[in-house]
């Protein structure tokens, strides 16, 4: 008797528009915020930031940039791992020519530049779909590769061919490089998380996102209520790709400190981003946090059960957890496109009726 | 015969000078001549219907009139002028809405906001003010929702408002289209076979939608129908179409006694 929308009627269509209508929802949301922000900075340390934490916090904002492409305007990308490169090297290259610049104006000016990249190589969607626009895209993800391998100047000419970020302070704190703090890298990341969600959930419940998800439910009917597929599936790369960008950005500058393209944001990065979008629901922005949440977690937790505790050998659990996710991919495909989000869903609405289910 | 100016209808209706006119229309698909050398004219407010047995060229024209199909020969007029080719998203936005004969909703979406959809060339919020969800944005989704209730109450949705279209059966479906179309208010309404696949009491009710809408709003439509029953108590003038070719152009009664007309309808078996 405890989750209830009794008594919760909307008395107006601003109130019916919120995104958590319920407020048993909505206390729970801002529950979740206060933790993030006021507890867990005080709590951090190195293995929590590094195995756990700043991954899912980076690879959700990935999921939701991937999400809003694929989930919402149905446009299959195999690139993710392109597109965060991308996200990377911009940021390398600003953060290395404008030391002067304040590095979180760098991260947010990488998104753009792969916003601009992003709808580039999303101009063959106009004329194909489904499994050739993801093979367009995965083209997309070896060119770019390829791209920050050959061309020294994106890795300033470094012997190494990797780039490293340097040392760069917020109001005096290091946020990037070897000094860094566990609990300053987490919240830079929660900050563009919180950001991230709350434009991606605004851009998806208004004109935006109505257009991206008619261009993916029925691409003729779109166009006859006058959507430009043109403007539609271009402002989809764009805004999937900024969000990627970032996402990248974080990854190498705050996350691994150091990359090699191939090894940081490979075909693997692309797959891994999609597995966390299908896994965690199509279409959702708080499924994209659940798909990263698991995907992250999980090879943690198999490590922790399977190594740690039953004494199994390390490429034993590896091949596990690839199993595993196989299955689960399978499972979603087939029986629940909307994965764990709508598993949630479900789950809540049997909570509503409970203990009368009739 | 019915050049510009006014005419009052019997149940008096006002119907206008020519808003829309199809000019010698041929449109070929290979050797297929789906619409051969045809021209009619849509009048400001009247119900024009287009009739006519199966693969007669019907959905082909409205095709044309909404952009999908550019016609290899003839011209389309619209309020007094040449029309050039254009995209169906630039015909949607000189007001001018349609249904399909199969209908092309967006299954995973809600039934509200499949109306919504109905509204988005009305809604010009910047891209930041989106973002944010605060000033025009969050204004334009209040009024445009007003809008949209309005129609939810007027086609009686009302108990399917937040209810994925996915899991409607086919007649409501068919309304939820009617709706997302008339959202748009447009000058135009173009319905292909709105009541197909309907049952009696089904047929009656889009019947009286669509007699309302007309009625109520002064809306223009252009209806294709399969069966002449409904479209003779509905229309105030209709085109007769077999094979590509019109046969025959008129009031209900006109049309209903052509020889042409009947001929066609009596060698062609049809439900
Ligand atoms: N996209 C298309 N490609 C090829 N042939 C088509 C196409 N659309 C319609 N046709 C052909 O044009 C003719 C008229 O079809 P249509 O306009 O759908 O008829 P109606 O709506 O009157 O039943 C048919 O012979 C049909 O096969
Ligand atoms: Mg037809």
């Amino acid at each position: 008797m405890f989750y209830r929308e009794a008594g919760d009627f909307k008395t107006s269509y601003k109130a019916d528009n919120q995104t958590f209508p319920i407020r048993f929802d909505r206390y729970r949301f801002y529950a979740v915020l206060a933790v993030a922000w006021l507890v867990i900075p005080f709590v951090i340390n190195d293995y929590l930031a590094n195995a756990i934490l700043l991954p899912f916090l980076i690879y959700s904002i990935a999921a939701i940039g991937l999400n809003i492409l694929t989930g919402f305007a149905g446009q299959v990308s195999l690139g993710t791992g392109g597109f965060m490169a991308v996200g990377a090297y911009s940021a390398y290259k600003l953060m290395t020519a404008f030391p002067d610049v304040n590095v979180l104006i760098h991260v947010v000016l990488a998104g753009f530049i792969t916003a601009a990249v992003g709808a580039a190589f999303g101009l063959p969607s106009l004329r194909i779909k489904g499994f050739y626009l993801a093979v367009a895209t995965l083209a997309a993800q070896f060119f770019l590769v390829w791209l920050f391998n050959k061309v020294a100047w994106f890795y300033n000419y470094s012997a190494s061919g990797q780039i490293n970020a340097p040392e760069r302070t917020v109001l005096g704190v290091p946020v990037t490089g070897a000094n860094t703090a566990p609990w300053a890298a987490y919240l830079v990341c929660l900050g563009f998380v919180t950001v991230a969600a709350l434009i991606a959930r605004n851009l998806t419940r208004g004109t935006l996102g109505r257009k991206w998800m008619a261009i993916r439910d029925m691409d003729i009917a779109a166009e006859i209520i006058g959507v430009n597929p043109l403007t539609a599936k271009l402002s989809a790369f764009a805004v999937s790709s900024f969000f990627v960008g970032v996402a990248g950005a974080l990854f190498f500058a705050i996350y691994l400190g150091a990359v090699e393209v191939g090894e940081a944001f490979g075909i693997q990065k692309s797959f891994l981003v999609l597995f966390m979008v299908i896994i965690g629901g199509l279409g959702s922005i708080f499924g994209s946090f659940a798909g990263a949440a698991f995907l992250v977690t999980l090879p943690v937790v198999l490590k922790l059960v399977g190594v740690d505790l039953l004494g199994w050998p390390t490429d034993l659990v590896a091949h596990f957890q690839l199993v595993i996710i196989g299955a689960l991919i399978m499972f979603f495909l087939i029986a629940e496109p909307h994965g764990l989000a709508q598993l949630w869903r479900v789950a809540k609405e049997k909570l509503r009726l409970w203990p009368f289910p009739h | 015969m019915q050049d510009a100016g006014t005419t009052i209808t019997a149940d008096g209706r006002t119907i206008g000078p020519v808003v829309m006119e199809m000019k010698n229309i041929t449109l070929r698909f290979g050797g297929v001549v789906a619409i051969q050398d045809i021209s009619f004219d849509i009048r400001e407010g009247e119900i024009r219907a287009i009739i006519g047995p199966n693969g007669a060229g019907k959905s082909s024209m409205l095709n044309v009139i909404s952009g999908f199909y550019v016609p290899q020969e003839g011209e389309v007029w619209f309020k007094g002028e040449k029309r050039p080719p254009m995209k169906p998203f630039e015909v949607a936005r000189q007001g001018i809405a349609r249904t399909f004969q199969n209908i092309a909703l967006f299954e995973g979406m809600t039934v509200l906001d499949n109306i919504m959809t109905g509204r988005l060339t009305r809604m010009k919020a910047g891209l930041l003010a989106q973002m944010i969800w605060k000033g025009r944005a969050e204004e334009e989704e209040i009024e445009n929702r007003e809008a949209v209730e309005k129609i939810i109450d007027f086609l009686e949705i009302q108990h399917i408002r937040k209810t994925p279209v996915g899991r409607l059966p086919y007649g409501l479906k068919k309304r939820v289209e009617l709706a997302r179309a008339l959202a748009a208010e447009p000058s135009i309404l173009l319905l292909d076979e709105p009541m197909a696949g309907m049952n009696v009491e089904e047929k009656e009710d889009m019947s009286r939608f669509i007699l309302d809408v007309n009625d109520e709003y002064g809306t223009t439509i252009a209806l294709i129908e399969h069966d002449m029953g409904v479209v003779m108590d509905l229309s105030d003038r209709v085109v007769v179409m077999d094979y590509g070719k019109k046969i025959g152009d008129g009031t209900p009664d006109e049309v209903r006694n052509n020889q042409a007309v009947i001929d066609a309808y009596l060698g062609v078996a049809h439900d």
